[in-house]
C-alpha cells in the first residue's frame, strides 16, 4: 500500500470505524422451500453484525407480498427432492402440491423451524433491507400497497450498486 | 482458550439454552442476548444443533467477540463467550 493509501484508509478507520461487511442476496424464487435460504442467510449474517440486503425478484416478489407471503406452496412437480418422493409426474396430479406444502410445513414446525412470517419479522428486526424489484412489480402488476411494509422499492442499477460494496453477493 | 475443566472459574453473566433449536436460531438467539450485554461481560451459550460447534465460533469471531472457552464432551455444546469492545 503506498503512504497516501494508508494514511487515507487510517482516517477511514477513525472516522467510521472498521467497515461492516455486507450480504447482497437476490431471492428469485416464490416456493415455500426456495424462501427459506434467503432469509436464513440474511437472518445469520445480520446476527453477526454484517449489513444485509435481499433484492426479491420476478417470484421471490411473493416473499414480500402481503397476501401471499404466508401461502407460499412446495411444488411436488418437478422436485424430486421433495418431502413426497414419487415419480415426478404425480406431481402433476391436483392435491400433490397441497400435500408436499403440507409436509414441508409439518417438518419445519417439528424441527422448530420459524414460518416464514417469524423470519420476515426477525430480519427485519436485524434491519435487513428488502430490495422490492420495480421492474417485477410492473410485469406483475403489484403495487407498493400490496407489499408487506417496509421494503424499498428498486431496480437492477440500484441493487447492483448496493452489491457492489457487498463482501458476498449470493443468488437463490 | 480456557480448558473446559477451568470453566467453572468464568464468571458468567447470562445463560442462554438453545437445545433442540436448528441453524439459523442458536447464531440469532445468541447475537440477541450478547446485545444486551456488557462488553467484557460473558454468555455461557448451550446447543445441541451439530452445526453449532463451527457456527458459534464464527459468531464470536465476525462479531468481534472472545469465544474464553467450549465444552462438547457431553453431547451437549457449551460455550462461553466474552462480548468484546467493538461487538
Amino acid at each position: 500500500m503506498t503512504d497516501l493509501a494508508e494514511s487515507l484508509a487510517t482516517i477511514d478507520q477513525i472516522e467510521t470505524g472498521p467497515k461492516r461487511k455486507r450480504l447482497a442476496l437476490v431471492a428469485s424464487k416464490g416456493t415455500l422451500d426456495a424462501a427459506y435460504p434467503p432469509l436464513i442467510l440474511a437472518t445469520t449474517a445480520a446476527s453477526l453484525g454484517w449489513e444485509v440486503g435481499i433484492y426479491f425478484t420476478f417470484y421471490g416478489l411473493d416473499i414480500l407480498h402481503d397476501d401471499r407471503y404466508q401461502k407460499l406452496k412446495m411444488p411436488a412437480l418437478a422436485n424430486p427432492a421433495g418431502p413426497i418422493r414419487l415419480p415426478t409426474f404425480v406431481g402433476a396430479i391436483p392435491g400433490a402440491t397441497a400435500a408436499a406444502t403440507k409436509v414441508m410445513k409439518r417438518w419445519m414446525k417439528r424441527s422448530r423451524m420459524p414460518d416464514v412470517a417469524e423470519f420476515i419479522e426477525m430480519a427485519q428486526g436485524l434491519d435487513v433491507t428488502f430490495f422490492a424489484c420495480a421492474t417485477t412489480m410492473g410485469v406483475m402488476g403489484v403495487e407498493e400497497g400490496d407489499l408487506i411494509a417496509g421494503c424499498d422499492i428498486a431496480g437492477a442499477a440500484k441493487f447492483l450498486d448496493y452489491a457492489a460494496g457487498a463482501d458476498v453477493q449470493l443468488f437463490v | 482458550m480456557t480448558q473446559a475443566n477451568e470453566v467453572g472459574a468464568i464468571e458468567v453473566t447470562d445463560v442462554l439454552d438453545t437445545s433442540g433449536l436448528l441453524c439459523p436460531l442458536p447464531v440469532y438467539q445468541a447475537a440477541l442476548a450478547l446485545k444486551k450485554l456488557q462488553p467484557g461481560d460473558v454468555l455461557e451459550l448451550i446447543c445441541t444443533d451439530p452445526g453449532s460447534l463451527e457456527d458459534i465460533p464464527a459468531l464470536a469471531r465476525q462479531r468481534q467477540d472472545v469465544l474464553l472457552a467450549v465444552d462438547d464432551q457431553t453431547g451437549v455444546q457449551k460455550f462461553w463467550i466474552e462480548k468484546g469492545e467493538d461487538a
